[in-house]
């Protein structure tokens, strides 16, 4: 489904990926996991080509989507007409827009009335808590059900493919588990996703195959439980 | 001041309120949106006039014998009409042409504002080079004339000039409150990295934005044109840099700030005039709004920004 060969990216002069590759295939679980600053997030961004100044740029290498070249493509037209989303570090919600409003406008391009409408009761099962909260702004959310609406936010958009940036980032990790098992419960009803956790023993639990990245290479890839008995992963990620 | 008087001056401030409110609004909603101070716009106001002047002339048949013998209030429909349009796409191209070649290249924003400014230069001075320097009188399509009800009097003119006012601020909080392309501009403002990862093509928010924003400099110069009827080249350039305090005093940002801060200015200028020798009138209203800022520097609804971007 993802395609991704021999990625460079660079910020200004710096290189911030030197050459990565990996794939992801239609209906998987895919974590990247890595220490800070290895380039998860860059990944992440360099495949939904925000433009410029929040964009990393592409030097050299592909990505390839079900065969199409990705890169000319962007971010809206990648959401809209390839169907994958990004859910970015650190949330990103509209903080002066209402929970339901952040959901509606997920909605903007789509023109299927009748599974909005139970796409929003999808959502509304899965979080319950932001049926509670749909009329509040969303910056009064507390971080784990700002991470639900962003997660929320992306499944409305109707994508197939998400790439998640840190999902766990500021969660208790009995929220942590919460989110874990929705992700799960969404990829076996059909959505591919590709997650980024710095915390390797949740997305390793949850993950079919997981890659890992150390300063902008990949170092070891391999299905998930294989990693978790790999004594360098133990050793450096699950201490 | 008598009864009779202040309702005079009343009237006086609800009216240049409305002209700073529809000008303010355009200021805000494309700071809001780019976080640009767009110092072209008072000019749009100025080109809005002109392409109401041309328009409504022409249909009065002024070029070549061609005349459409409507009515006059018929004319003066037709011109808010057209030149709204007409305006706003004069101020879709200078998007186009001026300011999203710069935000593609990432251009810090200090660059984009002295952009704005010299697209401000320049309808001034292509206007003076295209027509000349000489005044252009709009022509009088709606007789004004003045009713009396219970001993207070008003021109037809003030009273259309704040009731549209009214209701364009009513029509604007409805699209940004209840539209989708209205949430994005609030969700725009707020996080503007999130908004294309919604599958919104962020330049189609802001070419909607320079439309509502131009399209009303263009309602305000047809309405100014109407109650002052004498046209210049420069006459966007002292009332665009009131509207855009009038902006900054609402809170950059918010559509309502836009519509209070402009009636604010309206007030302090005309009661201070009313009370004070004219010559004084700018000094006096200006400190006055100086103290305010200084008091309230984010304007009446604004919020710290420090938390953003
Ligand atoms: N906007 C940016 N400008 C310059 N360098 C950046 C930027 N964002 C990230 N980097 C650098 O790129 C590298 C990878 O960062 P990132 O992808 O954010 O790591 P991770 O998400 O794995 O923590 C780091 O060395 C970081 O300093
Ligand atoms: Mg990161």
């Amino acid at each position: 489904m993802l395609e991704v060969s021999n990625l460079h990216v660079k910020y200004g002069n710096i290189e911030a990926l030197h050459g990565i590759s990996f794939h992801v295939d239609e209906g998987e679980m895919v974590a990247l996991l890595g220490a800070n600053g290895a380039g998860k997030s860059t990944t992440l961004m360099s495949i939904m080509r925000l433009p410029p100044p929040e964009g990393p740029q592409v030097t050299k290498g592909e990505i390839r989507f079900n065969g199409v070249d990705l890169l000319p493509v962007a971010a809206h037209i990648l959401i809209v007409k390839y169907g994958v989303g990004l859910v970015p570090e650190g949330r990103h919600i509209f903080g002066n827009l209402t929970v339901f409003e952040n959901l509606k406008l997920a909605t903007y391009a789509r023109k299927d009335k009748d599974q909005i409408e139970k796409d929003y009761e999808r959502v509304f099962s899965l979080f319950p808590r932001l049926a509670d909260r749909r009329w509040q702004r969303g910056d009064l959310l507390s971080g784990g059900e700002q991470q639900m609406l962003a997660i929320g936010r992306a499944f409305m958009s109707g994508v197939r493919f998400v790439l998640l940036d840190e999902p766990s980032m500021g969660l208790s990790p009995l929220l942590m588990l919460e989110l874990f098992r929705v992700l799960k419960e969404l990829n076996e009803s059909g959505t591919t996703i590709l997650v980024v956790e710095q915390n390797a023993r949740i997305a390793l639990k949850y993950a079919h195959r997981a890659y890992v990245l150390e300063a902008g290479k990949i170092v070891l890839e391999g299905a998930a439980e294989a990693l978790a008995d790999n004594p360098e992963i133990q050793k450096a990620y699950l201490g | 001041m008598s009864f009779e008087i202040f309702f005079q001056n009343l009237l006086n401030a609800l009216q240049w309120g409305s002209f700073y409110a529809l000008i303010a609004l355009g200021y805000t909603m494309v700071y809001g949106v780019l976080l640009l101070i767009n110092f072209a716009h008072g000019d749009i106001f100025m080109v809005g006039a002109y392409i109401g002047f041309f328009f409504a002339t022409l249909l009065m048949g002024k070029y070549a014998g061609f005349s459409t013998g409507l009515p006059p209030a018929v004319i003066f429909g037709l011109t808010v009409l057209v030149t709204m349009v007409l305006t706003a796409g004069v101020g879709v191209a200078i998007e186009r042409i001026a300011y999203r070649p710069l935000r593609r290249k990432g251009a810090s924003r200090l660059y984009v504002v002295i952009t704005a400014l010299m697209c401000g230069l320049i309808l001034e001075n292509g206007n003076l080079a295209l027509l000349g320097a000489s005044r252009r009188n709009f022509p009088e399509l709606l007789p004004n004339t003045v009713h009396n009800i219970a001993g207070v009097t008003f021109s037809n003119v003030k009273i259309l000039v704040i009731v549209t006012t009214i209701l364009v601020f009513i029509l604007l909080e409805t699209i940004v409150r209840k539209t989708k392309l209205g949430m994005a501009m609030r969700a725009i403002s707020y996080d503007r990295m999130a908004v294309p990862l919604m599958g919104i093509p962020v330049d189609t928010v802001i070419v909607f934005t320079f439309i509502l924003g131009s399209s009303m400099a263009a309602l305000a110069g047809v309405l100014f044109a109407t109650a002052y009827p004498v046209l210049e080249p420069y006459m966007g350039a002292l009332v665009g840099w009131k509207a855009f305090i009038a902006a900054v005093l609402g809170g950059i940002g918010e559509i309502r700030g836009a519509f209070v801060g402009g009636f604010l200015l309206g007030f302090v200028e005309i009661f201070v005039a009313a009370l004070f020798p004219s010559t004084l009138r700018d000094l006096i209203a200006f400190s006055i709004l100086l103290v305010f800022l200084s008091i309230k520097p984010t304007g009446i609804f604004g919020i710290a920004r420090a938390t953003k971007i």
